[in-house]
């Protein structure tokens, strides 16, 4: 079981968390001037990233909050968890540890 | 004391007697004892017969890694165990085994028959035989299969037995409690930090439990355990934990651990748990989980009486037993000699030690020839003769060039035999650690760790006491402080340490005509994977489950690196190259009832109930569970069955007047200035013009357009909605709500709260709702003026607030009563009261066949992730002037608007009487054999008792244009002729509802 840092919360078990998908996807503001092309890219075409993946979870049995997380997809490791809103920080950036959710 | 038992020494008590019962028969061990012991006290060698060859087998090892020495132990019909290796299995007064997988008893087993047929079961036998005729795999093979296969027998009573949970957090995680683990404990404690220590066995020691030459400061081996055991339970920041075993290894450092408490009892305490699943999230682990013995791999070396040397040390040493009055030794190192002189000291006759190295001068084969033992190098082991114990075996001198140049027989009833070691590196392999081969050490040790822990001691091929001890001061320490550097140190020494090690078959093991056995437990030997390389399987990860090597419940703990060699040796590439399987969780196997803890009968899942709940219960309502919810079916009365109870309830409702508890209704209260905006952007309906005082049926679907839920929205205030989802999607309406508001419109004011068990709801429907609920009512005019259909209103019901939603499911003139939870049951009762023989409650199937008759659907029964409102017939709910709502740019795809598209029809079937079957394929052309072009499926199908004919609801492709047109609904018994109907059944007009 995964040990995931809410950003409003700190460090809880995984099974508290729901998973939200690929992170940083903003609604188109009108969706009615895309083409099929360009609304099924938005809809339906999503990374599938071996390595460092920014994706979303909600702490849905805590604080009921959406957040970003930076995992990477091989090793379960979380390089950063982050507010909705904030920029993506720079993985490099922050070391990650084995075993800790920050 | 027999001849077997020694006079004394070791960790058991020979004042305390233990009567015991295996297989029927009665036997006597001492405190202390293991099950294995104290059989081997006896003299009982022979514990199990093999799995597929049923070949008699007495005990490989001392410990977890046993393969042979499977037994079922028994206390009554509910509490028996199968599978427990009889080496970890603690003697009590009156314990009572079983040994598995034998027919009529151990010493005569039908299945022997297995062995001398073994050329027609080479491996992947299964895989090849039993093909054909096709449908005899079900019928004959497989059942005969399985009653001959499997091991052990399942209890035949539910488990009485209570298994607790628990949560743990500490500093660092100590995974096993040997020289490594206590001083990796010690170290680390004193740095403050809180530790847990937990060790398979029942004390704590490990090796150092068996081993009377170890001195450490001085002092015994034991003493050192004692004095750091006193140490480190006086330290309230350290938590010891014997008999639990560190079973798994989670990402971010979550182990589970197993830990055993009443099973060694002879009487357990009525009440107590019986056993403890901790999961303990640790911010280090230090693995200290020690090596194991390998076997060797010669002709016959399965017969009972040949074991590992060390654990028939650890048999003597720890548990004064002798395996054998005149023993052999075989080996490739200078270890194993240690066992030797052990047994000739406690007046075991040691035959001869074969030596499979051209020399053996190191000082334990040195102190063996000074003791008089026989000592033959460049020795190899020929065969083994014996039935149900091992009685010769025949080695031979190799004469260095492929041949052997003397061949002799030696009599003895043990053998002892030891390949080196094998570094324990499940739980660091589960970890996702990356291992790395050691060529001097032959074996994979632990390199890249992916989680933050570190292994220790003997699991990481460090095999000296005093390296060992260092290793756990160091890591203890480390782990604690991030920092290197230890505050402890010993002396120490012990025999042995030279980590000398030997892989794979003895020479010329393939010239005998007997097995040679890999993999005890699951009976691979030699042959069978030589069979694998030659069928062309070249991964160890191809040639595991062709062979099933390393499958079995030990999962080759004893046999892993011989089978890579073996196979190795066969492809002609180096070890690393061949691979490595993976180890996968659990370590030794854990019971279901560890897991299930508290979560089983009445606590497996949360059950919800609404406030109405007992009433129903009393009435003699027939449940039905719809997600978490406890919902009240029908009411059924006389003995009626459900299909009496539903007419009679639905002529009730349609006729008089029902009552209905809807409480289970998701509910959700959207408030803010811009709660109306929320909901345009997400429901596909238009709510500016909603007036407050109204409702309206909303529609969600997902941004691919499809229906996701429904359910009706009042307006209680300009910028307060009530909106209900239907019972099943109450929770993932909210998250998909959220997601929304906190995600895409942060900047939306606008606040969401589930109410759905705030409020209790009861559907009063019928003719007569308005006359009964009218003197029951204050300040709510709910006469046909002032409350019209898709309206709310505010007021006292039976002197309770609440709210009067006139709305109706059922096509009939009819309220939903909402009152604060806690009155639920008091306004039900008095509405009931007050309807007398007027008002009859109803359950969801009525409700059900209610809601077809007037062709409203419900979501996920009528649509299936696949509908669009059109599809559903629900297009006119669109709010058609709005720029954008969740799913619109998808409904404006062309193919969202192609003409075949499966629309919601009516159907009936044409003969006036046969109900189809929900999820029957709806044909166009009449008599079609297999594959049939289908263009549709029934959704929902009911008797209506109103209309005296049944109904359906059905996607048909194209369906509205085929309005009068006959299809077919294939079935066993041939075509059921149905015509196509419009959905709305019964009162098309809608005048009954606007009454």
């Amino acid at each position: 079981m995964l040990l995931i840092s809410c950003p409003y919360c700190g460090d809880r078990p995984e099974i508290e968390f729901t998973y939200g998908g690929q992170a940083h996807l903003v609604r188109p503001a009108d969706p009615s001037a895309l083409d099929d092309q360009q609304w099924a890219e938005y809809l339906y075409m999503r990374t599938n990233t071996k390595g460092v993946h920014a994706e979303r979870w909600r702490h849905a049995r805590g604080c009921g909050r959406f957040f970003n997380a930076l995992r990477d997809t091989t090793t379960d490791r979380f390089a950063a968890t982050y507010k909705i809103g904030a920029a993506r920080p720079d993985p490099a950036a922050s070391e990650p540890t084995p075993g800790t959710a920050r | 004391m027999s001849v077997w038992r020694t006079p004394g020494g070791g960790r058991i008590d020979r004042t305390q007697r233990r009567k015991f019962r295996f297989d029927g028969r009665d036997y006597q061990g001492v405190a202390g004892d293991t099950l294995a012991s104290a059989l081997l006290a006896n003299g009982v060698h022979l514990v199990g017969r093999s799995f597929k060859y049923h070949r008699p087998r007495g005990l490989l090892s001392a410990g977890a890694e046993e393969p042979n020495g499977l037994v079922t132990v028994r206390r009554d019909a509910a509490r028996v165990t199968p599978n427990l290796r009889a080496t970890q299995v603690e003697l009590y007064e009156g314990l009572d085994a079983l040994s598995q997988n034998r027919w009529p008893s151990l010493q005569f087993d039908v299945g022997r028959i297995n062995d001398w047929l073994s050329p027609l079961f080479p491996a992947g036998f299964y895989y090849k035989t039993f093909m054909w005729p096709k449908g005899a795999w079900k019928s004959l093979y497989e059942p005969v299969i399985r009653r001959a296969a499997g091991l052990g027998v399942a209890p035949t009573e539910p488990d009485p037995d209570r298994y607790a949970q628990c949560y743990a957090h500490c500093d660092v995680l100590v995974a096993g409690g040997g020289a490594a683990g206590l001083a990796a404990a010690l170290a680390a404690a004193d740095e403050g930090a809180r530790v847990i220590l937990c060790d398979e066995q029942n004390e704590f020691g490990g090796a150092l439990l068996s081993d009377p030459q170890a001195t450490i400061n001085g002092a015994g081996g034991q003493a050192w355990v004692d004095q750091a055991l006193a140490e480190l339970s006086a330290n309230p920041r350290v938590t010891l934990l014997a008999r639990t075993t560190a079973f798994g290894y989670f990402p971010h450092n979550l182990l589970g651990l197993n830990e055993r408490l009443t099973d060694h009892l002879s009487a357990p305490p009525a009440g107590r748990a019986r056993e403890r699943l901790w999961q303990v999230r640790a911010r280090s682990v230090v693995l200290a989980t020690g090596a194991i013995e390998r076997p060797v791999v010669f002709p016959g070396n399965d017969r009972p009486g040949i074991l590992l040397a060390g654990a028939a040390r650890t048999f003597l040493n720890r548990y004064g037993v002798r395996v054998g009055t005149r023993a052999v030794l075989v080996t490739a190192g200078d270890d194993a000699y240690q066992a030797a002189l052990d047994l000739h000291a406690a007046g075991v006759s040691i035959a001869a030690v074969a030596d499979l190295r051209p020399q053996a001068e190191g000082a334990l084969p040195t102190a063996a020839r000074r003791a008089g033992i026989e000592v033959l190098t460049s020795a190899t082991v020929l065969g083994t003769l014996g039935g149900l114990r091992v009685n010769e075996i025949v080695l031979g001198e190799l004469d260095g060039t492929g041949g052997v140049r003397r061949k002799r027989t030696v009599r003895c009833d043990a053998v002892l035999m030891s390949g080196g070691y094998t570094p324990s590196v499940h739980l660091f392999s589960q970890s996702r650690g990356k291992l790395a081969w050691n060529e001097p050490l032959q074996a994979f040790l632990p390199d890249r760790s992916a989680e933050r822990e570190r292994s220790v001691g003997a699991c990481r091929g460090i095999y000296d006491l005093a390296g060992v001890i260092d290793d756990g001061f160091a890591a203890g320490a480390e782990a604690a402080s991030g920092r290197s550097g230890r505050r402890r140190s010993v002396s120490a020494h012990s025999a042995g340490g030279d980590g000398s090690a030997f892989l794979g078959a003895v020479p010329l093991a393939g010239a005998s005509s007997d097995k040679s056995f890999v993999d005890w437990q699951h009976d691979v030997t030699v042959k069978d994977l030589l069979l694998a390389t030659r069928e062309g399987f070249r991964s160890i990860e191809h040639v595991k489950r062709f062979t099933t090597t390393g499958m079995a419940t030990d999962q080759g703990k004893t046999s892993n690196l011989n089978a890579l060699s073996i196979v190795a040796g066969a492809l002609e590439v180096p070890i690393p190259q061949v691979g490595l399987t993976s180890f996968r969780m659990p370590y030794t196997p854990t019971t279901f009832g560890s897991f299930a803890g508290a979560s089983r009968g009445d606590l497996f899942d949360p059950v919800r109930k609404t406030p109405m709940h007992d009433w129903a219960a009393t009435e003699g309502a027939v449940f039905e569970d719809v997600g978490l919810w406890k919902r009240a079916r029908y009411f059924p009365r006389g003995g009626e069955g459900m299909h009496e109870a539903v007419a009679r309830e639905c002529l009730a409702v349609r006729s008089a007047c029902g009552i209905f508890d809807a409480s289970t209704l998701g509910k959700i209260e959207v408030v803010g200035a811009d709660a109306a905006e929320f909901l345009n952007r997400l429901y596909v309906n238009n709510w500016s013009n909603l007036a407050v005082g109204r409702c309206r049926y909303g529609i969600l679907c997902r941004e691919d357009g499809f229906v996701y839920d429904d359910g009706v929205v009042a307006r209680l205030a300009p910028d307060r909605f009530h909106v209900t989802t239907t019972t099943g999607g109450a929770a993932r309406v909210l998250a998909m709500m959220e997601d929304y508001r906190q995600t895409e419109w942060p900047e939306l004011a606008v606040w969401l709260a589930s109410t759905t068990e705030q409020w209790a709801v009861i559907a009063v429907q019928g003719p007569k709702s308005r006359d009964l609920l009218q003197g029951l009512v204050e300040d709510i005019d709910i006469g046909a003026a002032a409350l019209p259909h898709m309206s709310v209103a505010h007021g006292r019901i039976c002197g309770v607030p609440g709210m009067v939603m006139r709305v109706s499911f059922s096509g009939e003139l009819g309220f939903e009563v909402n009152v604060p939870a806690d009155y639920g049951l008091g306004v039900w009762r008095a509405i009931h009261a007050r309807g007398e023989k007027d008002i009859t409650p109803y359950g969801t199937e009525t409700m059900h066949v209610l809601r077809a008759e007037k062709g409203y659907i419900i979501v996920g029964q009528d649509t299936d992730g696949t509908v669009t409102p059109d599809d559903a017939g629900l297009a006119w709910a669109i709010g058609k002037s709005k720029a954008d709502f969740v799913g619109k740019r998808s409904l404006q795809r062309a193919s969202m608007h192609a003409p075949m598209r499966k629309q919601l029809v009516g159907l009936k079937s044409r003969d006036g009487r046969t109900i189809l079957e929900e999820g029957a394929q709806v044909a166009e052309i009449p008599g079609q054999k297999p594959p049939m072009r289908l263009i549709g499926h029934v959704s929902s199908s009911y008797y209506s008792a109103c209309l005296a004919h049944p109904i359906a609801l059905a996607l048909v492709a194209g369906g509205r244009a085929r309005m009068g047109t006959t299809l077919y609904v294939p079935m066993p018994g041939g075509d059921i002729e149905v015509e196509v109907v419009p959905p709305v059944f019964y009162d098309p007009s809608g005048a009954r509802i606007h009454a």
